[in-house]
């Protein structure tokens, strides 16, 4: 009986949190939901493990939805490009759902508990499905799921901000739009080869090898709607707000998972579905990401240097740090596709752990976290603070931590491709980013006044120093982050070499 | 006990004393009898290490592996095991003046100070025995941001400013040259460990080889040269045993010394002898020493006097580097002892002199050489071996230096050198002059305190008996080049 629940595994961990986000919402507000969440997220982590075991021996498993056989049903992919991001998302919802329960109490209303834990289901089921789909249609369900659940769930902070609904509105507006690019663009791929299915679409899409002019507004189009998603500059204008006013935990799950799982199908549709277009990608990538990605990592740092939101300031430097991960993707080859992997796995970490830092500040001072209001938190809340400190020494990239590999790659994929200028471009807005983290610190640490330890809440600092762990650990022991990455850009590759 | 616990345990035990001024930290005398007792054992295990050089020892401890061709590695060089020497030898000094001049300028946060005094100096002996380029880069970072809290340690605005200006002129140069020029050598050789001869020989591209020079230099911020110097005059508002130890020695000392453990373990000097890269350096270090005595002549705060002419004293050793001959990088090795124990000396007596009768102003030293004469004999001393006068130490490393350029046919160096010898006369000794010759007309209030004028009179006497037993360190210094 078991074995049948594992041969469904890639369904599962899309449809368990999903069911499990229906029966919450019909439940009392009280400790129920959180803890069927937990539950069912260690069920999701062991499938997930389950998965990649599989795909290890296998290489590849596709899943048929009540053996619709593609091209005409619905299919999900797990291979070599994705079950590196499964782990990731796994692991990571669980230990963020395991901090949001203190979190959750303190920033919203006991009544909307449940509700907030539906939402979040939801939004990690389909945040979830948006990894393993292998149809571009599909992609833009899911796509609309989380933008919709998470929309919701950011409009939960109107409690603490009213700017929350503003916020929320704003992704909404600008989601929806995204997300109508992204389907216009389904449309005309959808017209010219009458798939839907990304294996077939790449088969059918080689009858035009020359290209046509509605493919090509097609492959636009949907990239478009992708990039405002993935909050690729300039469209990115969403993303602050949303960030900031969003209560705590929703933060830390939207800034460490949501565009990154948008950026990895970005990738996967470059470069295993458009390939075959050379010079459209040539002219996308080299004419329009990798300016806009050099752009995104000034502005978004300079940005952040002159914020005294917190959360505002580290939305800023998420855009800058999808910057480095588009400019890696923009290379187009092995070196900078695995160094764009690799940075969404440690930039997820490290904001991660960074927005759950900041998030126990929020609940503990009880308002907006600014620069003034966290003075002497070093001497107040050491414990917290030293996390947020390791954490903010990772987003520089020093040695020792996981954000050093991360620059290590993106340093060696420009050296490979002979981009000196961009490399003079990453150090120096690494050295800015110095500028903003030391605010922080400063206030922290070396403000003028000097509070007596208080008692922390250990249910809250435990998940965020796992996070500091692992990015300690991979900084030193950095092989399992490498070899994933490494995976990714084989698979990826495959297209680019014909 | 074999080797490598030896190096884990020297590098451990300025942490180990951090932790227990921490633990201790409500019993002001213990709390800072571990400063001593940390610098007694480190000092131990320098000199072990120092001998153990001498006679073709080998300390390595490899922890992990950090990357492809990267390992966490302390490997002691000969140069290494001189200024880990140095700076255990000094802590001691620095560490029996700090208790002596906290508790007479009445500081406050003395246990955050001497927690911090501690891992900078663990920093500084990780950046000596440091095996690669990288885990030298590590160190070099700690050593940053532990001595951040000293600079600002005052937290009233000036200090927060200069506090701010360290850190961003340090770090960013740091990761805006230093790093990068990092990933290069590694990209292009696939290894970052010191090496006798260098690595970059028939590897590194020759004509991109000055410009490699050029991000190391101003990348290592902490050899404060032009225009990348602001850091050090800015840092002397912290309390003068930061200035003494870490602006003298720790700091200043790693900076340097990790350009010249590039130069030597990395670059290789034969490289550069046969490519001519280094040699627009030799202008820009000629330049500092130059530029900084002449600014130091107009400072009348004697801190700041210092500051400048330990940005010029720096600019020797690069110099040292630069030129790449056997004689200079000796020079530049020995010069990083023989500086050390001349400017702390000189630090200590700035501290001292501003603990007893709390002036700073070169100025309004008038006639308190009578009033303070150990102190104004320390000062004299540490100043003379700084000048090069024989006998003091200091004469040693300016001679090699010479020799160094003349070896090069730089006349012109050499001239410079002379030259900026007189300057250092002229503003080094000016205070001395003033403090004998001139009188007060108004009496001042003096507070004794006899644990900031020992160390400076010892090291003082240090600079002077050292001179004869150079032999000593000579011998440690010819091993850097072979």
């Amino acid at each position: 009986m078991f074995d049948l629940f594992l041969d469904d595994a890639p369904a599962l961990v899309v449809v368990l949190p999903l069911i499990a986000s229906a029966i919450i919402a019909f439940m009392p507000s009280k400790i129920w939901p959180w803890i069927i969440s937990m539950i069912v997220l260690v069920f999701h982590l062991a499938l997930s493990l389950h998965l990649i075991e599989e795909v290890s021996i296998s290489k590849i498993i596709i899943y048929e939805f009540g053996n619709w056989e593609p091209p005409w049903g619905i299919s999900f992919k797990i291979d070599g490009v994705n079950s590196g991001l499964q782990i990731l998302f796994s692991s990571f919802v669980l230990i963020s759902t395991f901090y949001s329960r203190k979190i959750f109490l303190n920033e919203i209303e006991a009544e909307d508990t449940g509700k907030a834990y539906s939402l979040w289901l939801l939004a990690i089921g389909s945040l979830n499905g948006i990894i393993l789909t292998n149809d571009i249609f599909n992609l833009f369900v899911f796509l609309e799921i989380s933008a919709l659940a998470s929309i919701s769930l950011i409009s939960l902070g109107a409690g603490l901000n009213r700017k929350a609904l503003l916020a929320a509105f704003n992704y909404l507006i600008i989601g929806a739009i995204g997300a109508t690019f992204y389907v216009i663009g389904v449309g005309f791929a959808y017209a010219m080869t009458g798939t839907l299915n990304m294996n077939d679409l790449i088969i059918q899409l080689s009858q035009y090898s020359e290209g046509q002019l509605a493919i090509f507004a097609g492959m636009s189009f949907m990239l478009i709607g992708l990039m405002v998603k993935a909050a690729i500059f300039p469209l990115h204008i969403w993303l602050p707000a949303a960030y900031s006013y969003a209560p705590s935990a929703v933060s830390t799950l939207l800034a460490a998972l949501a565009t990154k799982t948008i950026l990895y199908f970005f990738a996967r549709l470059l470069f295993e579905v458009f390939t075959i277009y050379e010079n459209y990608l040539i002219i996308f990538l080299d004419f329009i990401l990798f300016p806009l990605s050099v752009i995104a990592i000034f502005i978004g740092t300079l940005i952040a240097i002159y914020q005294d939101d917190i959360k505002k300031l580290l939305a800023f430097s998420s855009i800058a740090q999808i910057g480095y991960i588009t400019l890696a993707f923009s290379l187009r080859d092995h070196s900078g596709i695995t160094s764009g992997f690799v940075h969404i796995f440690n930039h997820a970490l490290i904001k991660g752990g960074l927005f759950m830092s900041v998030g126990y500040f929020a609940i503990l001072y009880k308002d907006r976290v600014t620069l003034s209001s966290i003075k002497g938190f070093g001497y107040k809340y050491p414990i917290t603070s030293f996390a947020l400190l390791i954490c903010g020494l990772s987003l520089i990239g020093l040695p020792l931590t996981n954000g050093f590999i991360s620059k290590l790659y993106l340093f060696q994929a420009l050296y490979i491709n002979q981009m000196y200028i961009p490399i003079v471009l990453v150090a120096v807005s690494s050295a800015l980013a110095v500028v903003y983290f030391w605010k922080i610190v400063e206030q922290m640490w070396f403000s003028d006044i000097k509070p007596k330890p208080e008692k922390e809440d250990p249910s809250i600092y435990f998940p965020i120093w796992i996070i500091t762990i692992s990015i300690i650990l991979f900084g030193i022991y950095s092989s399992p982050i490498i070899e994933f990455s490494t995976l990714s850009a084989d698979y990826l590759t495959q297209g680019l070499q014909k | 006990m074999s080797n490598s616990f030896l190096l884990l345990l020297g590098i451990a035990t300025p942490l180990i004393a951090a932790l227990f001024s921490y633990l201790t930290r409500y019993n002001n005398n213990l709390r800072d009898s571990f400063g001593i007792i940390g610098g007694i054992v480190t000092l131990i295990i320098s000199l072990r290490v120092f001998h153990g050089i001498q006679s073709n020892e080998i300390f390595e401890i490899t922890l992990f592996n950090l990357f492809e061709g990267v390992d966490f590695t302390f490997r002691v060089t000969p140069l290494g095991s001189i200024f880990s020497l140095v700076a255990s030898s000094l802590w001691i000094m620095a560490s029996i003046y700090t208790i002596g001049y906290m508790r007479g300028a009445g500081e406050k946060n003395q246990t955050r100070f001497v927690i911090f005094y501690s891992i900078a100096i663990h920093a500084a002996l990780s950046i000596a025995w440091s095996g690669n380029l990288l885990v030298l880069f590590i160190f070099y970072e700690i050593l940053t941001f532990s001595t951040f809290p000293l600079v600002g340690h005052k937290q009233n605005s000036e200090s927060q400013s200069a506090g701010r200006l360290y850190l961003s002129i340090l770090v960013g140069t740091s990761l805006i040259f230093f790093l990068p020029a990092i990933f290069w050598i590694w990209l292009e050789t696939g290894t970052l460990n010191f090496q006798d001869g260098g690595i970059l020989i028939n590897k590194f591209p020759t004509e991109y080889l000055s410009f490699l020079i050029a991000l190391l230099v101003f990348g290592i911020g902490k050899a404060a040269i032009m225009p990348i110097h602001r850091w050090l005059p800015a840092a002397m508002v912290a309390p003068t045993p930061v200035s003494a130890l870490l602006h003298a020695v720790a700091v200043v000392k790693a900076g340097v010394f990790s350009f010249l453990v590039v130069i030597v373990y990395i670059v290789g000097p034969d490289y550069l002898l046969q490519t001519n890269s280094s040699d627009w350096l030799v202008w820009l270090a000629c330049f500092t020493i130059m530029a900084s005595s002449i600014i130091a002549i107009t400072k009348d705060d004697l801190k700041a006097r210092l500051a400048y002419s330990t940005i010029s004293q720096l600019s020797y050793i690069i110099l040292g580097a630069a030129l790449a001959s056997s004689l200079a990088i000796k020079g530049a090795s020995f010069h990083i002892i023989t500086h050390a124990l001349g400017k702390i000396t000189l630090f200590f007596c700035a501290g001292a002199i501003y603990v007893t009768a709390h002036i700073k102003k070169v100025s309004e030293l008038k006639g308190l050489g009578f009033k303070l004469p150990l102190i104004f004999l320390a000062y004299t001393l540490g100043a003379l071996s700084i000048i090069g006068v024989p006998p003091f130490i200091g004469s040693w490393s300016k001679f090699y230096l010479i020799m160094g350029s003349l070896e090069r046919e730089f006349i012109f160096v050499a001239i410079i050198l002379g030259v900026s010898s007189l300057l250092n006369i002229y503003y080094l000794l000016q205070p001395v002059v003033i403090g004998f010759t001139q009188t007060r007309k108004k009496e001042i209030k003096l507070i004794k305190s006899p644990l900031t004028v020992w160390p400076p009179v010892i090291t003082g006497i240090g600079c002077l008996i050292l001179f004869f037993y150079s032999d000593y360190f000579i011998h440690n210094v010819n091993r850097v080049i072979t």
